[in-house]
């Protein structure tokens, strides 16, 4: 425990709302609207934009069960079904489940842990941004008739040119990427919230769990990604350009992009099931109106389950032939998941047993959660036995199976969390009853759907299949199905009204409407943009501070000095460290990933010419987000309370900047590891190895060689700009790191001229895309470099004020280490 | 919802009964038999813990506050009954899987050649390999191997009614085992999403009797 802090004195509350609305609103108008990066109108916008995805992609599964009702169905023709299926499954994951927990994270998180923001407003707005972008580009592809059709998991050589022309697997490998960017800056943002901006006081052990849960999907998210991502770039190069990462004939085998993308889609499942349990353990001890059960138990079930989920991915892949031993693993493993997840279970009924449960609205949902996900548990432990497996895998057992999973274990606490949180996103009670029948119409329609389907699996009907005309026994469980299906989603229309009524027509709320404890109800209703007025610490720990904090006695009262001012604290203890300035409004968010959009748009027209322009837009849109990073003064310490003043984080070494650059690292790190199994995958599985002799020659090496020199003197330096912040020798030392690594980019560009065509052998395709990791880095290395050089010579920098240079620093280690790494391992092909 | 699942529990025997051509619940192999025996038996654990969570659950919600600790909840429960039973069932799952493994013991092979969209089975005959196009000849009550391989995208060999699924994939050669156990047909069908072909990709599995095999396949064994 941190000691206590003082007291600031009381003010009018309704004046220092004012001074902080001023500082802190959303500008007026739809175009001010474009320039927010409030966490809370952000959060909103990504659940809000999330459900019109849901409503779609709820729209396709009914046209599917329209086509499957009967057995010679002539509704749709296979050709649309094969999209309709296919966009029903990837608007689900990567549309509706994955935008809707970054959404209820990006809200939620600083209002719960007692912060006025996220640590980095911009990055979630351009995250917003890029989802909507991609998921336009996604949709519209469904209305052109151009959408994908080979399945939501793409697999090769399906999804391959040959078997796939046209555009439609560019959509999803494009726009899917494009959405990504959103889901890996959600990630970011979420872990260097929860770490560095809890409130004063508030240790990590001490922490509410939501914020445990948020951690362990963001950690799963930063290292679940990339290697989706980088199995997107190498299928996309394959398509564009014919580099044969997955083609037999030269080298390639399509069990990589399985591995890739499990590696991905498993760890997927409880990046959605976390947030969602997280929101169980919040809201059943309110209404139990007890303590949780077990908070440290579950926080190590939730560590367990990170840990866990990246080691079962192949039990996706039981049917294609790897060793029994080896699946035995596997199985393990699959089936340990289960322990944590009982842990969690036991954990919510003891907390029930303990209290007296209140069955108000959001309790019917997590009765609904325990209707369904405990039986979704139970057939995942049966899929997780091979036997069984080999003879349920792509049935309509896993269709059945998999719904119980995501709708138990994400749809029925999101609606939980939905109708807990109303009150404080719209400020108003529920409409009477409606919300109840919603429910009831859920529950019955989603078992009616999806209960007999285990049986129709176990009957032999595959996943993916338009028709089945020679199996009328399947006929009356598909048409049991259907007529399910259509009162699921009588019921979700219910409940989308419910909420519209809420908002339009609900009796205004009172403060704390379900007498919780956390911070988040420690504010008026609805939320106002800057959360609390002064921010809580050791004296205003729970929600029965809302008056203290309104009146200004908490830390940093006010906006005083016109900009928006937030509390960092010590990752481990909450103790207070500095004060960050964050950005406000401005359109940079949505400016950047438009020009991220249009390089996402030129590839997909095949334009590939035009894409240097993108980037250079791309370029100068980076360029402008660094302004903020240097400062033209050093300023005073800023008083926080009687008695502590806290540095600007502009003279602070440890800044979220910093703590963000660490983070983004982590998922860097991991894409570059991705890339390097993918490289011993083909090496030792894939067959047509060894290679052809490569014509990689001394000139080549000589190339490579130097331009490693090249960043190793650009780390040298990089390092040195940082440690010499007065002007003169900081900009010489800047300066030298640029031109070091300018030379190292020319030199790299000498060494793409000699490598083998890419298109001959997959080594040769690897050799290429880890020379673009290199390269690649070193633009962004480059652009760091004159960024820190810029502010050094405009006095933006000094001995205390460090600018960008220890981000540059930390991203030219990366890129040394790396860049050194991918020669070793050509060298040691070439030697081997 | 319990009544719901009795009910169909009750239900498919007798639907397994009228027409099972391809129901992994009327199986015509050790393989299939082996893994419906597994399926049983899961099914009744899963429905027994189901029922003893939401009845848990039920009354933790229903009965006023009592007291309780962590230790029951988490320790017995949440890791002492979970892990024995997955211990448990683990234990069984590999012992059943460790016997349907292919082994090299010389059993009839055929090859199969899953393609878009159809399969082609190849055998030993009295003169040179036999090929059929979507149907496949076995003799009851022996081991064969089914080498599987494709020249265009990734297909899945599945006969329920004999046992477990194999995937096709190009530039890989996947054995599977099955056996059946007497004179019968069976349904065929790729299982994994291959384009538009996918839902027809049908098969049939015809089971001779080996004492009189049809005359265009020899009776003898692979080398």
């Amino acid at each position: 425990m941190t000691e206590d802090i003082p007291a600031n004195p009381a003010r009018k509350a309704l004046r220092l709302h004012r001074e902080m609305d001023r500082i802190w609103s959303d500008l007026p108008g739809w175009r001010g609207s474009l320039a927010s990066v409030n966490h809370s109108t952000i959060g909103l916008r990504f659940m809000a934009t999330s459900f019109v995805f849901f409503a779609i992609g709820g729209v396709l599964a009914m046209l599917i069960r329209a086509q499957l009702a009967t057995r010679d169905g002539a509704f749709l023709d296979t050709a649309l079904y094969n999209q309709i299926f296919t966009m029903h499954g990837s608007i689900m994951m990567f549309l509706f489940a994955i935008p809707m927990l970054e959404g209820l994270g990006m809200w939620l998180l600083p209002k719960i842990l007692g912060a006025r923001d996220l640590a980095f407003p911009r990055l979630g707005a351009l995250g917003y941004w890029c989802y909507l972008f991609g998921g336009t580009i996604i949709l519209a592809s469904l209305l052109l008739g151009m959408a994908p059709d080979g399945g939501w998991f793409m697999y090769v050589p399906l999804s391959g040119k040959t078997h796939t022309p046209g555009v439609s697997a560019d959509v999803w490998l494009l726009g899917v990427t494009f959405v990504e960017i959103s889901a890996v800056a959600a990630a970011v943002e979420i872990i260097v919230t929860i770490l560095r901006m809890r409130r004063a006081g508030m240790g990590l052990t001490r922490m509410p769990l939501m914020g445990w849960y948020m951690l362990g999907t963001a950690a799963m998210m930063l290292v679940g990604f990339p290697p989706l991502i980088l199995g997107s770039i190498l299928l996309e190069l394959e398509r564009a350009f014919d580099w044969p990462f997955f083609d037999i004939l030269r080298g390639g085998d399509p069990l990589l992009w399985q591995h890739l993308f499990w590696l991905f889609g498993h760890p997927e499942v409880y990046i959605i099931f976390l947030p969602a349990a997280g929101v169980l353990s919040t809201i059943i001890p309110v209404f139990a109106r007890v303590p949780i059960l077990g908070y440290g138990a579950i926080v190590a079930a939730v560590l367990g389950l990170v840990f866990l989920s990246f080691g079962l991915w192949v039990h996706h892949m039981f049917t294609v032939g790897i060793p029994h031993m080896a699946l035995a693993f596997f199985s393990a493993a699959s089936a340990l998941v289960a322990v944590p997840t009982s842990v969690q279970i036991f954990a919510w009924i003891g907390t029930m047993w303990a209290g007296r449960v209140e069955l108000r609205l959001p309790m019917l949902h997590v009765i609904g959660f325990f209707l369904t996900f405990v039986m979704g548990g139970l057939t995942g432990v049966m899929l997780a036995m091979v036997p069984f497996n080999w003879q349920a895998h792509d049935t309509a057992f896993v269709t059945a199976h998999l719904h119980y999973v995501l709708v138990g274990g994400f749809v029925f606490p999101m609606m939980a969390g939905i109708t807990y949180w109303m009150p404080m996103i719209s400020g108003r009670f529920r409409v009477r009853a409606l919300g109840e029948a919603a429910f009831w119409l859920i529950l019955l329609g989603f078992h009616g759907t999806f209960f007999l389907m285990h049986l129709t699996g176990l009957l032999g009907m595959p996943r993916r299949i338009d028709r089945y005309p020679g199996n009328p026994e399947w006929e009356w469980l598909n048409l049991v199905s259907s007529i399910g299906g259509m009162v699921m989603a009588a019921g979700f229309a219910l409940f989308v009204m419910d909420i519209g009524m809420q908002w339009l027509f609900g009796r205004r709320s009172h403060r704390n409407p379900w007498r919780a404890e956390t911070l988040d109800w420690a504010m008026a209703l609805p939320a106002p943009p800057y959360n609390f007025a002064s921010l809580p610490g050791p004296r205003h720990p729970d929600s029965s501070a809302i008056l203290p904090l309104a009146r200004g006695e908490g830390l940093l009262p006010g906006s005083p000095r016109d900009r928006r001012e937030v509390l960092v604290t010590d990752a481990g203890t909450g103790r207070p460290d500095h004060v960050a300035v964050v950005p406000g409004n401005t359109v940079l968010p949505i400016w950047t990933a438009a020009a991220l959009g249009s390089f996402f748009l030129l590839m997909l027209a095949g334009l590939y010419w035009l894409t240097p322009l993108a980037i250079a837009a791309i370029l100068w849109a980076g360029w402008q987000w660094g302004g903020f990073m240097g400062s033209p003064r050093d300023a005073a310490p800023i008083p926080v309370a009687p008695g502590l003043s806290l540095p600007e984080h502009w003279q602070i070494r440890q800044t979220l900047a910093y703590s963000g650059t660490v983070t983004l690292l982590v998922a860097d790190g991991t894409l570059y590891a991705s890339l390097l199994f993918g490289v011993g995958f083909l090496t030792v599985i894939a067959p047509n190895w060894p290679a052809p002799e490569s014509g990689l020659g001394l000139g080549a090496l000589l190339a490579a060689g130097g331009a490693l020199l090249s960043i190793a003197a650009a780390t040298l330096a990089a390092r040195l700009a940082e440690t010499r912040r007065d002007r003169p020798t900081g900009a010489t030392a800047a300066l030298t790191g640029v031109l070091a690594a300018g030379l190292a980019l020319a030199l790299l560009g000498v060494l793409a001229w000699q490598l083998d065509d890419p298109r001959r052998h997959a080594r040769d395709a690897l050799r290429g895309v880890l020379l673009g990791h290199a390269v690649f880095h070193g633009a962004v290395a480059l652009m760091l470099g004159l960024r820190s050089l810029c502010d050094a010579r405009q006095g933006r920098t000094s001995r205390l004020r460090r600018g960008a240079a220890p981000v540059w620093q930390l991203f030219q280690a990366f890129w040394l280490a790396t860049a050194a790494l991918s020669l070793g391992l050509v060298i040691l092909q070439e030697v081997g | 919802m319990h009544k719901g699942k009795f009910w169909a529990v009750l239900a498919v025997p007798l639907l397994a009964g009228c027409d099972g051509g391809a129901s992994a619940l009327s199986p015509a192999g050790p393989a299939a038999q082996q893994i419906a025996t597994l399926w049983w038996a899961m099914l009744a654990g899963a429905g027994l813990i189901t029922l003893l969570v939401l009845v848990l659950a039920g009354l933790a919600l229903w009965r006023g506050p009592r007291p309780t600790g962590e230790r029951g909840w988490i320790v017995w429960w949440g890791l002492g009954f979970t892990m024995s039973v997955l211990a448990v069932l683990l234990g069984f799952a590999l012992w059943t899987g460790e016997r349907m493994i292919a082994r090299g013991d010389g059993a009839m092979q055929v090859q199969a050649e899953a393609y878009n969209w159809g399969w082609r089975f190849t055998q030993p005959g009295p003169d040179g390999p036999v090929v059929t196009e979507g149907i496949l000849y076995v003799p009851a009550g022996q081991p064969f191997d089914i080498v599987l391989t494709s020249p265009d995208v990734i297909h899945s060999f599945w006969v329920p009614q004999l046992g477990g699924k194999m995937d096709a994939i190009p530039g890989h050669r996947n054995v599977h085992r099955l056996q059946a156990d007497a004179p019968g047909r069976h349904e065929g069908l790729c299982a994994e999403f291959c384009g538009l072909g996918h839902a027809a990709m049908r098969f049939e599995v015809v089971v001779y009797d080996p004492a009189a095999p049809p005359a265009f396949i020899s009776a003898e064994r692979a080398p």
